[in-house]
């Protein structure tokens, strides 16, 4: 193992400008790291070496000249490939995009690089980000480092197995239903979700707007921190970026932390060994003097169906775009212009694609939108009050990400249900626009399993601060 | 279960075109899906405000001004798979 691996964005941040090692040393390592593994694990879609080491080579040169240098200086970060890095490939593991090169820098990518990160490649994701373990890409699963015969999770898996497997020392990924939070539970890293408007989304490929976010993947919670710290922020580019600046919270103390446990969220269905894991590090979190309470949510069962019903109406307005006329692959076969719509979706888009597609427009066309869009909506309304009322008791809400242990692949690909309800847990949290955090509490055999902490809007320095103090707990 | 016709109407929606087994398919599927929505239904909601958006922003207002932003039109021009004059081409429409 190389010595890079283990340390923090810190600890890399003091070396270099000690010059113990220089950028450059870490960027290969990184890379040489990538051509051994990612082989059998599939996390990248497309890597860019060469643009790691151009800005390795910045970075070294700033030391070299007593410069400043970047809170995220020569630290290698794996981009979810439905996020733009300008002139570099951008598919969203979609064949209609598989030529697409970016015409320009996301606003998230555009601060990595003004914080001198180094950009070593974009990473695999369900088509459109729509699923729970990347078996909806068009180019292949991504595999779950500590058991290749099971997923990585999704939708942002391969940035959760990059940085499990060290070929990514951070990664974004985007949360739309839980996308980060979930492939972080599986593969044992820690993931965010930020608030809604916490960060930009201009340059996300768009699946559902109003539930969409992007979000920093790490190997420890503190690493996750800096990059939340780099990305988020206003954005004049997103109209429904909030206007807010981050500073992190060096003094959370759990002695001075109320913890709510939903009964909702330890349902029938759980798996009994990920419960185990849960309860056993509540007890620590109990020991280490936070203060414990069972809540409700009571409006939880109905999260997931309202989630599909608005997930999919935005889904088939946003997805209107990939139609064979201005980007993207196209069916030219036809002799009308309805048959280049109509050959190029069919031709190009994946089957879950076009199921969701056809779910929204369903449930948008005329006669169905008051039983479905709006009554989805007033769900909506009835899950944040939920969680109002809980935020009144308590300043955190924790749980399983997930009922479940990694599954193996295919095991539930037939089934769109089975692998809706992967995301039970995650979906309300994004249908109010809370912060939410994965952290890894420990493992069933070789399996990771993931607490999930959800916060008030903009508690993420609070989260970030439980998460760092529960991480000692381990 | 939804009927072939149903499934076939909303491809048509969608501008989707679908072979016979993916209606086939879809008529169950997404008949399953929209069955597990009824569960919704058990929740009385007629005096529920529907929520648009998770965060409460005002309208957000700015100049009408423009930015630089990209190189140039031919950049994104260039993406696309029939060009001519610097329009879009198109097939014809009837």
């Amino acid at each position: 193992m190389e010595r890079f691996f283990q340390f923090s964005i810190r600890q890399i941040h003091d070396k270099l400008l000690q010059k113990e090692f220089s950028a450059r040393e870490i960027a290969q390592a990184y890379i040489r790291r990538a051509k051994e593994r990612d082989g059998g694990l599939n996390a990248f879609l497309t890597q860019t070496p060469e643009l790691a080491l151009e800005q390795a080579k910045k970075v070294d040169e700033k030391i070299a000249a007593g410069q400043d240098i970047g809170q995220l200086a020569g630290i290698p970060i794996a981009i979810k490939d439905s996020i733009f890095v300008r002139d570099v490939r951008c598919t969203a593991a979609s064949r209609i995009l598989e030529n697409y090169i970016a015409p320009y820098d996301a606003t998230v990518v555009k601060k990595l690089r003004d914080a001198d990160a180094m950009l070593v490649g974009k990473t695999n994701t369900d088509e459109f980000n729509m699923g729970a373990s990347t078996e909806n890409s068009a180019f292949g699963v991504t595999k779950n480092p500590h058991d290749p015969t099971r997923v990585a999770g999704g939708s942002s898996g391969g940035s959760a197995a990059a940085v499990a497997s060290s070929q990514a020392h951070v990664a974004l990924g985007a949360d739309t239903g839980g996308s980060i939070r979930l492939p972080a539970a599986f593969c044992g890293v820690v993931g965010m979700k930020p608030t809604y408007g916490a960060v930009s989304r201009h340059g996300l490929i768009a699946m559902a707007s109003s539930l969409d976010q992007i979000g920093p993947l790490a190997k420890r919670a503190e690493d996750a921190e800096l990059v939340f710290q780099a990305i988020s922020g206003h954005d004049n580019f997103d109209a429904t970026s909030l206007r807010y600046q981050y500073t992190p919270n060096e003094h959370v103390e759990l002695e001075n932390i109320r913890i709510g446990i939903p009964e909702e969220y330890f349902a029938e269905g759980i798996d009994p060994a990920v419960e185990k894991r849960i309860r056993q590090t509540i007890e620590k979190l109990a020991a280490a003097g936070a203060s414990i309470r069972q809540v409700s949510l009571p409006h939880t069962k109905y999260a997931l169906g309202a989630y599909y019903i608005l997930n999919t109406s935005e889904v088939s307005s946003n997805l209107a775009r990939y139609d064979g006329i201005r980007y993207g692959e196209s069916a030219q076969g036809g002799n009308n212009l309805l048959s280049v719509y109509t050959e190029s979706r069919k031709e190009f888009l994946g089957k879950e694609v076009k199921r969701r597609i056809m779910l929204g427009t369903y449930a948008l066309s005329a006669g169905y939108y008051d039983a479905y869009y709006i009554k989805a909506q007033k769900i909506r309304t009835l899950l944040k009050r939920d969680f109002d009322t809980v935020f009144g008791q308590v300043d955190c809400v924790v749980g399983p990400v997930t009922p479940f242990l990694p599954f193996k692949i295919s095991e539930r690909v037939a089934d769109p249900l089975a692998m809706y309800l992967v995301d039970l847990y995650t979906v309300p949290v994004n249908l109010v626009g809370l912060p939410a955090l994965s952290l890894p509490v420990g493992n069933v055999g070789d399996l990771p399993v993931g607490m999930h902490f959800v916060g008030k809007p903009l508690s993420e320095s609070l989260l970030f601060g439980i998460a760092k103090a529960t991480e000692k707990l381990l | 279960m939804l009927s072939k016709e149903e499934v076939q109407h909303i491809a048509k929606l969608a501008r989707i075109e679908l072979s016979d087994t993916e209606v086939e398919k879809f008529q169950k599927e997404l008949g399953d899906v929209l069955e597990y929505f009824e569960i919704l239904g058990e929740l009385d909601t007629a005096t529920v405000q529907p929520m648009t958006h998770s965060v409460a922003l005002a309208n957000i207002k700015r100049q009408d001004a423009t930015e630089p932003n990209l190189d140039s039109a031919e950049t994104l021009l260039e993406m696309a798979p029939e060009t001519q004059n610097g329009y879009l081409k198109v097939k014809s429409i009837l």
